[in-house]
This record gives structure tokens, sequence and C-alpha cells, in this order.
């Protein structure tokens, strides 16, 4: 593996400021990187007969992002000042809208959708003069936890190519870990980017709500929805996190508040010290029952470098975290039923016919919706439809938004004895790919019961790798949350506990993944069979 | 079910009416209400639109800012209370001119509520209108159907669709029920619609020009046999666009349910067509299950918070209420009722107005605007003030009248030349010429003429028949073309021939 | 036995104008009533005197200038439209009135 692949963000940007390396040889390399590993080199006869790489990204934008590490090195060769991170190539969930590339969201309803505009994001990206590598795979419409509910194939999860990567951001963190990119934007609405990141030993942070502009963000649900800043590392994150924060006129969400320094907090929290005094909060109803025995393990480890560093370990508790999963899944799907009603093949996007009978604009319409929509999307839509029609609103998508008032509180009560809290991110590791797709929908609901309260309460949310589960040698990820507007907090935190379990391993946790060229290898040996 | 109509006069002796309004307003804002595309007429197909009034994916709306200002200036000009939070919702419902397929509007906290207005028919009685609500929310695209018979949704192949419109700001003005009118019901219907354009035109806050929908009025109607007080059943007759319309909406309405009651049936729940041409109403859409809207607060916007130093800030800069400034006008002018009633309904308020602030007698100002102005502009189918005609000159032909530089006749004719563009009065008299001939010295020598023409009616005028000298003064006007002031010319005559006059 | 049954489902599929066949219907009804019995407990953990959280982190008042922004070209408008004509989406005949 080329050794540019394992440099991290921050790394690459010195080097490429120091001149030596340019972006276009980076970007090169990661673009080689995909091509190997993702599934491009495959024709159709392979597919067919079941080969596959990670399927990470849904379409590679290898020309423009070679141009524009072209014209970074030029301008940097020329003297001009340039961005902290120009020439870093990032991979970009496909959920989130860009000019000159596909945006799918995953569904057959945007296939070959070109958006005529850019989100805000995407143009903080292009501000930042970072080549765009292209965008990545996801549970149609972010809906999803194992990015199999992708109507383009699922993504294999590096680690073990017959896991799923978790989702919905299953092709962001996926290339993350295949490193296949260095940076990369998720979205996180119930946990979609810190999940996929404990699958798989990357890092995933969900700001507080209103951090990073939502405005050419294919919403799920609006209330809920957060770009994550993702990466392998904390640093790098807290560096991507700066590029794409900030208020945004055109989302009326958009915090007001000025980006906070969190390359800064990441640093300080890495040095000597960083953790002394911290209040560290672990969540009782979050680190017991019903989580696997080898993520306990990890996180019982974790908790003794805190407190061997200086941290302060209390218990607190979120009594109403048993009632998330179910406000949740009501306030998600209502606002989904309602947010993916634009999807009716007038404007743009999939338009059936029907099959027989009178082609009206009512059956044209529900013919499209039929045909564009997954199975989990339908489950989300009819689900929310219901949960806010007439006779049902009160009992459920009211009771749900009390329910986050409580859960609110909660956290408020929380924050009075501690500065973070702490919990594993995820009760297991990554599942078996058809694991969850099959039967009770609410075997994969429930997998979200340690991310889905911090996006109901706004709050910042971050997972970073914490090892590997002795049972499976699958990674095993740590949540930090902070108060809302702390994110810089959630850095430091991530940041220190990084340096302790790094130490302890020797080097960063992808350093111990299997040879995913070989794997994959191996893998297509077998499903050839 | 029955299509028969009832006679107005039967219908009223057996049934009282209830009414209630949902006037659909457009504000003039520059940009549409929830993003910054502009809010303009008859451009072309889909150019003012943005990602966001298409609806495309990831986009996000933004509250217009003077949207909301305007709404609660209509608010407090609708006596309304203005909610210190108010929310905005979505409604939730499919349709192709809809590009998100809801429409975000506002549910159970708008903008302003509980407001009354006091309703004046032209004979003066007056009547309160209670107000349920107004509320912000944003106008649909423009389909215009194809094929079939031409123009209607009814048969036709299929249909194109223009968002130029969608997203522009609506105010959603609703009524509560309307009880008592009896058989000024269609009257005060039209009264109604017409008072609220008025407010919003007052407030400077629409166009308030119903042919291009800038007004719009869902008539809902219902009937209670006499004696009784439970209401009955309501249709809503939808987009009745003119004022004539909504009078005889109304009073369709009510013809056709006490027909259909008459008739022992139920009436239907349902919307309900005007049709101009045939001046009545066709069956729309019954109400359904299909009408679960399922409302729930819009998670793209926040709450919009007033405080009274906002509220009282707007309030200041609410113009005079259009019924008070006629009450003050019409005092001041000390005009009879129905000279003002004339004044209002010829559209010649704002002029005389304007006239007499520029110095010109209330009279005057009524005698130009109510009388010649008005006849040129029937006559060329114009707008008062569209006829170029000025307080500016009125008050100059006024002031050449009293100086005598012309006489009546002379100053209607410079008007009409002014009106076609010449230039201001005095300029005008002074190029064509026609100013008075009151030099005494040219009317002598005219009079002299003339004399001299009609020697035997001079003999008689000097023998005392002084109601001879008419002639003489035909004479000499003819000779000066009228510009003389003719009783100076009888003056002179008389002098001359020495006879008191 | 399912509490949600076709005939709601049915419904909530028109509203969502979503086609189901009828065995999409008998299985999401299933499905539904797994999911809608796995959440419903939400109604008993709250009282009246809770109030709602419809937004996560309340801010207040947030407008815009009312000045006219960047507009898209009716080609752009209509890039991504299944179906065009005269510079308007076009749309199969409506069999609904408003």
């Amino acid at each position: 593996m080329n050794n540019i692949l394992r440099l991290t963000a921050a790394e690459i940007a010195e080097k490429l400021t120091a001149g030596e390396l340019t972006s276009v040889e980076v970007t090169q390399a990661f673009i080689d990187r995909i091509i190997a590993t993702d599934g491009e080199a495959l024709d159709a006869g392979d597919r067919a007969a079941g080969k596959s790489g990670v399927n990470a990204y849904l379409h590679l934008n290898a020309e423009e992002a070679l141009t524009v590490a072209k014209t970074v090195d030029e301008d940097r060769a020329a003297g001009k000042e340039l961005p902290a991170l120009a020439g870093v190539p990032i991979a970009v969930k496909d959920l989130i809208v860009t000019k000159g590339q596909p945006t799918t969201a995953a569904s057959r309803m945007l296939e070959g959708w070109m958006s005529p505009y850019d989100g805000t994001v995407t143009q903080k990206v292009r501000e930042a003069r970072m080549p765009m590598l292209g965008k990545t795979n996801l549970d149609e419409f972010a809906m999803g936890s194992t990015t199999e509910h992708s109507a383009f194939g699922v993504t294999r999860n590096p680690w073990s190519l017959d896991r799923t990567p978790g989702g919905s951001s299953g092709g962001t963190l996926a290339a993350l870990a295949a490193f296949q990119a260095p940076l990369a934007l998720g979205t996180d609405t119930g946990g979609s980017v810190r999940q996929p990141a404990a699958f798989t030993g990357t890092v995933g942070m969900k700001p507080t709500y209103g951090s990073i502009s939502r405005y050419g963000v294919i919403a799920m649900a609006s209330s809920l929805d957060q770009v994550g800043p993702c990466a392998r590392t904390v640093l790098d994150t807290a560096l991507l996190h700066e590029v794409v924060a900030g208020h945004d006129p055109k989302d009326s969400t958009s915090l007001q508040t000025p980006v906070g320094a969190f390359a800064d907090a990441a640093r300080a929290g890495a040095a000597e010290g960083g953790l002394k005094g911290l209040r560290v909060g672990v969540i009782k109803e979050l680190s017991g029952e019903g989580f696997q025995p080898g993520v306990l393990t990890r996180f019982n480890e974790s908790l003794e470098l805190l407190k061997s560093a200086g941290a302060e370990i209390v218990e607190v508790s979120l009594p109403s975290v048993k009632e998330a999963i179910g406000a949740y899944y009501l306030i998600m799907s209502s606002e989904v039923s309602s947010n993916l009603a634009k999807y009716d093949g007038v404007r743009f996007g999939l338009r059936k016919l029907p099959e027989e009978g009178n082609v009206t604009i009512e059956r044209v319409m529900g013919a499209s919706r039929a045909a564009g929509f997954g199975a989990e999307a339908k489950r989300r839509i009819i689900l929310g439809t219901y949960a806010l029609s007439a006779g049902y609103y009160d009992a459920y998508y009211g009771s749900a938004q009390k329910v986050r008032t409580l859960i609110q509180r909660d956290y408020a009560k929380a924050f009075e004895v501690a500065d973070v809290l702490v919990s594993p991110t995820a009760p297991t590791t990554a599942y078996k790919l058809g694991e969850k797709t099959k039967g009770d929908p609410m075997a994969m609901y429930m997998g979200d019961i340690a991310t889905v309260p911090t996006n109901l309460a706004g709050v910042p949310s971050i997972s970073l790798p914490g090892g590997l589960a002795d049972e499976d040698g699958l990674p095993v990820g740590i949540q930090f949350t902070a108060p809302a507007h702390e994110d810089e907090r959630l850095y430091r935190a991530g940041a220190g506990l990084e340096a302790l379990l790094t130490e302890k391993w020797g080097g960063p946790l992808h350093e111990q993944m299997p040879d995913l060229e070989t794997l994959i290898r191996d893998f297509n040996f077998e499903g050839a069979k | 079910m029955t299509d028969d109509i009832l006679s107005f006069e039967e219908a009223m002796e057996k049934y009282d009416p209830v009414l209630g309004f949902e006037v659909h307003v457009e504000l003039n804002t520059a940009t549409k209400m929830f993003d910054p595309a502009p809010n303009a007429f008859g451009d072309e197909a889909n150019t003012n639109i943005t990602p966001v009034s298409l609806g495309l994916p990831g986009v996000l709306p933004v509250v217009n800012g003077k949207a909301v200002e305007s709404a609660i200036k209509l608010g407090l000009a609708l006596g309304c209370d203005i909610a210190p939070v108010s929310h905005f919702a979505r409604k939730n419902y499919f349709y192709p001119d809809t590009p998100k397929n809801f429409q975000t509007s506002q549910f159970d906290e708008p903008i302003a509520e509980n407001g009354s207005i006091d309703i004046e028919l032209e004979d003066g009685t007056v009547f309160t209108i209670d107000i349920e609500r107004a509320h912000m929310e944003e106008d649909a695209g423009k389909l215009t159907h194809k094929g079939g018979a031409a123009g209607r949704i009814q048969g036709a192949d299929f249909s194109l669709v223009d968002y130029n419109r969608s997203g522009v700001p609506l105010i959603e003005i609703v009524t509560r029920p309307i009880v008592g009118a009896g058989e000024r019901a269609p009257e005060l219907a039209r009264a109604y619609v017409a008072a609220i354009r008025e407010i919003v035109k007052n407030l400077g806050i629409s166009d308030a020009r119903m042919e291009r929908g800038n007004v719009r009025c869902d008539a809902n109607v219902s009937l209670m046999p006499k004696g009784t007080t439970e209401f009955g059943t309501r249709s809503e007759t939808k987009n009745v666009n003119s004022l004539r319309s909504v009078e005889r909406a109304v009073r369709y309405e009510i013809q056709r349910h006490a027909a259909v009651l008459d008739a022992g049936e139920k009436v239907v729940q349902e919307t309900r067509h005007w049709h101009e041409d045939t001046r009545s109403t066709t069956s729309g859409r019954p109400k359904s299950d299909a009408d679960d809207y399922r409302y729930f607060p819009e998670p793209d916007l926040v709450p919009v918070v007033t405080d009274s130093e906002w509220i009282e800030r707007l309030r200041a800069e609410l113009p005079e209420p259009p019924a008070e400034r006629r009450r003050r006008l019409k005092a001041d002018w000390g005009f009879s009722d129905e000279e003002f009633r004339d004044v209002v309904n010829a559209g010649a308020m704002d002029a005389i107005e304007e006239t007499i602030a520029a110095g010109a007698p209330a009279s005057v100002a009524r005698k130009w605007w109510m009388g010649e102005i008005a006849r040129i502009a029937k006559e060329r189918e114009v707008e008062l003030t569209e006829t170029g005609a000025t307080a500016q000159t009125v008050l100059e032909l006024n002031k050449l009248i009293e100086a005598k530089k012309i006489n009546d006749k002379i100053a209607r004719q410079v008007l009409g030349f002014v009106i076609d563009g010449e230039g201001e009065p005095a300029e005008i008299v002074e190029k064509r010429g026609l100013a008075v001939v009151s030099d005494d010295g040219a009317l002598t020598s005219a009079i002299d003429d003339a004399l001299a023409a009609m020697p035997d009616v001079a003999d008689k005028i000097r023998a005392g028949k002084v109601q001879a000298a008419g002639a003489v003064v035909g004479q000499v006007m003819k000779a000066t073309r009228g510009q003389a002031d003719a009783g100076r010319v009888r003056e002179l005559i008389l002098e001359k021939l020495g006879v008191e006059g | 036995m399912s509490a949600i049954t076709s005939e709601q489902v049915a419904h909530l599929a028109m509203l969502a104008h979503i086609e189901m066949t009828e065995e999409e219907l008998a299985s999401m009804a299933a499905e539904l009533d797994v999911i809608v019995d796995s959440v419903k407990s939400v109604s008993d953990a709250v009282s009246d005197d809770i109030p709602a959280t419809s937004h996560p982190i309340p801010l207040q008042n947030v407008f815009r200038e009312d000045v006219v922004g960047e507009t898209l070209t009716a080609e752009e408008a209509l890039s991504g439209a299944p179906d065009a004509e005269d510079g308007k989406f076009k749309v199969p005949a409506i069999l609904d009135e408003d």
C-alpha cells in the first residue's frame, strides 16, 4: 500500500505546505486505491459472479479531483496563500448535493439526477480547495443502519467483507477505513456517522445541531439531521469540522455563534495532562445490559485509561433514554414522510407510468414512488404518515416531542456533574450482512439506542475507535457526548483518549487492519467458488 | 340531487344564511415567502425561481422578514391580537403545483387572531365581521391544462406547470361565521372583500389587483331554517375573483342551498366552482378522508417571536384606516352623504384630497374631478388618475378662472389640451391665445362694429329695452371667438349707449 | 393478530401516494404493527405538563432581507424534468380538482 494513504490529513497538509508532496500525487494515490479496492476494476461479469470490492463509492470524481489538485499545486508553486487543507482530498456522502457530479441519495428515485446547485458544505469544500474524490454509498435517503438499503449495492466492511460497515454513512466511513480517502463528510440523524465509525474503527462526529449548514443536504429528518465530519483521527476530524462549520443564512436552523477552535482543542487534549480534571459521566443505562461483552471490555478499558490520565469518572443517569428509540422513530418517520413527498416524478427524478389503467398524475406519482423507493423508505414513510394522521398525532408525534423534552432535561441534569458523557457507540460490533434486514425491523432500530438520544437533544457527540472486541476481532466505538455548543470538549476528550489508546496499541488501530487487497482477493476467490 | 335554485326572495323567507370567508392576499414583497426568488407577475415561465421555489432535493426555506411585518401590519389593521410566539407548519397534500407536496403555512399558532372589522354597506348599514385568524403561507405554481375542452381541467390530456408563482407570500384571512346578514348577505360579501382589498392596498402590502389574483376569495355559505340557530352544512365556493362574482356566487349558493333543503335533500359538504359565464357554481371535490393534511410544526423554520416594541413600531407605521379616513374627509369637506358616496365610488377621493391640500376649495376640487375630468376618463375608458390630470391642473385652471383670464367653457377646453399632453393650463392658454379679451379698447372696437351693423337694435336699447343687448353681446362674442368676458361686454354696450343696466 | 389492518395501510399509502399490492399492504401492516407496538410507550411516558420540543436548539426570528438573490435559468430548472414543454414541466392529466 502506498505510504501516502496512511498519512493523516494533518500530515498531508503539512507535507503539501513543505513541498514534500503535491496534491496531484496525493489525489492520484487515493484514486488508485479506490480503483484497486472498491470494485471499479470489476466488470459486469465479475459482479454477476458475486465478486465485489468494498463498494464505498457510488461515483468516482477522478477528473475533477485531479483538476482541483493541479490548480492547488500551481497556486502553491506560485506562492499564493492557500486554505489549511488545500489539496487534501475528501469523500462526500451521496446525500450532499454537488454540481457537476450525480447525487442519488442511493435511491432509484434520483438515479442520474444532477443538481443544478451546490450545497453549502460543498461550496465550503470547494472554497477550501479540497479535491472531491467522489460520492459515497449510504442507506437510501440515509434510512438504515447497515448501508444495505442502498439501491446501488451494499458496502462491505473493510475489516471483514461479510460484515456491514454500519449506516447510514457506511460508504463514507468504509472509505476512510479502506484508506480510500483521508477525510470524509457524512450525515448523522440517529447515529449515521458514529455507528459506522464504530463499526469501521474510524472517527465520526455529530456536531451540535446547527453547527454545520444543512442547505444542500438531502433532508431525511430535518430536526435531527446534521452533517458529520469524519476521518481516521480526532484531530483530522476537528480540522474538517472547522472547514465546513459556520453560520449559513440559507439554513434557518444554523447557529449564529462563531466556529469553535476544534483543532486546538484536539491538540490540547492529546497533550500531556490534557484530560486532567475532566469530569467524565458514565451513562448507567448505556453501559451494561444488552451490550456485547467484548464491547463492554473495551469500554471499561477506556474508562481505566481516562482515570489513569487524571479524568474523574462519575456515574450519570438518563432515565428517559428507554423511550428514545420510540420517540426517535416517530419523529424521524413523521419528518421523513413529509420531506420525501417531493419525490413524485414531476420536477426531477424517476417517473414511472402505471402499468395498467388511466395515466393520471395521481397514478403516475403513486407508481413513481412505488418504483423509486425501497422497502425501508416506504416503511418509514407509511409509519410517519400514520404518526401524523388525524386522531394519532397527539399520542404519537406529540408524545414523542415531549419525550424529547424529557431527554433534554436528562442531559442537562447529567451535565451538572459531568463535562462529557461516555458510553459505547453501539451495543455490538459490525453486523453480518443480511443479519438485520430480515424479520423484525425493530432489531435494526434497537442498535441505535446509544446514538439517537443525542440527535433528539441536539447535543454534540463523537465516536472514536476503542479497540477490537475479543470475540470477533472487530472494532468497538467509544462515544463522548457534550452539552450543546461545547463541541470543543469532545475534541479534547476524544483526542486525549485516542492518544492514550494509540500509546497502548503502539500505533493507530487501523494498523491492525488486515490487508484489504488480500481480503478482497480471498473474498472473491471464495465468492466465485 | 336537485340542480334547481329557489328565488332569492323565497330563500330569504325561509332561511337565514351563514357566511364565512377565506381571503388570500398575495403580498407585494420583492421576493418570495421563503426564498430570494423575485415575486413578479407575468415573466417567462420557470425563471423567477431558485432551487428552493422548485423544492429541489436539499433545499431549505428562510422566512422573508418583510412578509412577516406585512402580516403583523395586516393583523393590526384587522384589530387582531398578534401572537407572542407563532410557528410555521407543514400542510401535507400532493398536487403538481405544490413543489414540495406540502404547503408551508401556519396551523395552531397563526401570527394574528381574534380581530374584527366594521363593514359599511352602501346605505350606511354597518355589519361587524369577526376575524378568526390571519396566517402566513405560500402560493402554489400555475397549471395550464392542455387538450380537451379549452383550458379546463376536465378532459385535459396533460397539464403544464410554471413555478414562478410557487412560494409567493400569501396571507390568509379567515372570518368567524357571519350570521344575521339576512338578505344583505350577497351585498355584505362583496363589501367585505372590497374592504379587505382596500385595507391591504392602503397598507401598501399588496397590489390588491383581483384580476391578477392578488386578492382571492373562498366563500362559505350555509343556511339555517328561519327561527333555528344550528348551522347547516356548508359549501365552499373557491377562488371567486371579482367583487361582482363574490356577490353573485353567494347569492347563487343561497338560492341553491334553499332549493336542496326545500326538496328535503341534504347539502353536500364540498368545494364548488364559480362560473362567471353561466353565473352558477358546479360541484367540485367532496370533503373526504383524503383531506387529512397531517399538519406538524415546520422543522426547517424557527418560531416568530414578537414583543411590544416591535409591534408598536409597526403600529406607528400604519396609515389611517380607510373607513376612518373617509369619515374624516367627508366632515372636513362638508359634502353631503350622496356627494361623498359618488366621490368614493368614482375613486376620486385621493385626487380630491390632494387637490384640496394643494389649495383648491373643496367644491372646486369636486366640481372638476367629478365633472369634466370624470367625463373625459369615462370617454377614454381610463381611471381618473390615468387621465394625466393632477391636483395642480385643477388648481391652475381655477386660478385662471378666478383671475377672469378664462371662463368655464374655455377652462374645459384647456383641460382637454392638458390631458392631450400639451402642457400646463397657463402655458396652453398663452400658447393657444385663449385668454379672455378683457382689453376694453379691443372690446370697444368690436362693440362699435356690432352696433354699426345693428342700428335698429341699438335704437331699441337706447329706448330702454335693455334685454335687446343680448343680441349685440352675442355678436361681440362671435367676433372675439368666445374669448371675451360676456358680462363686461354687456356693461360696455350699455355704457356706450348711455343706458342704466 | 395484527391491530393495524391492510385497509388502514391502504389509506396511509393513498395519503402518501405510494401504490402497493395487496401482499405489500398485508406485510406492511404486520411490520407496522410490530413497530407501533414497540414505540407506543412514548405516550405513557409523558404528561400534559411537559412541553413539546420541536427544535433541539431553540432559535427565533431568523429572517431574510427582502432582496432578490440568484435565480435558476429555465434551462437549469427544467434540467432534471422527466418531461417538459414550452419551458414548463409537463405532467399527465390531473384527475382530482383542487
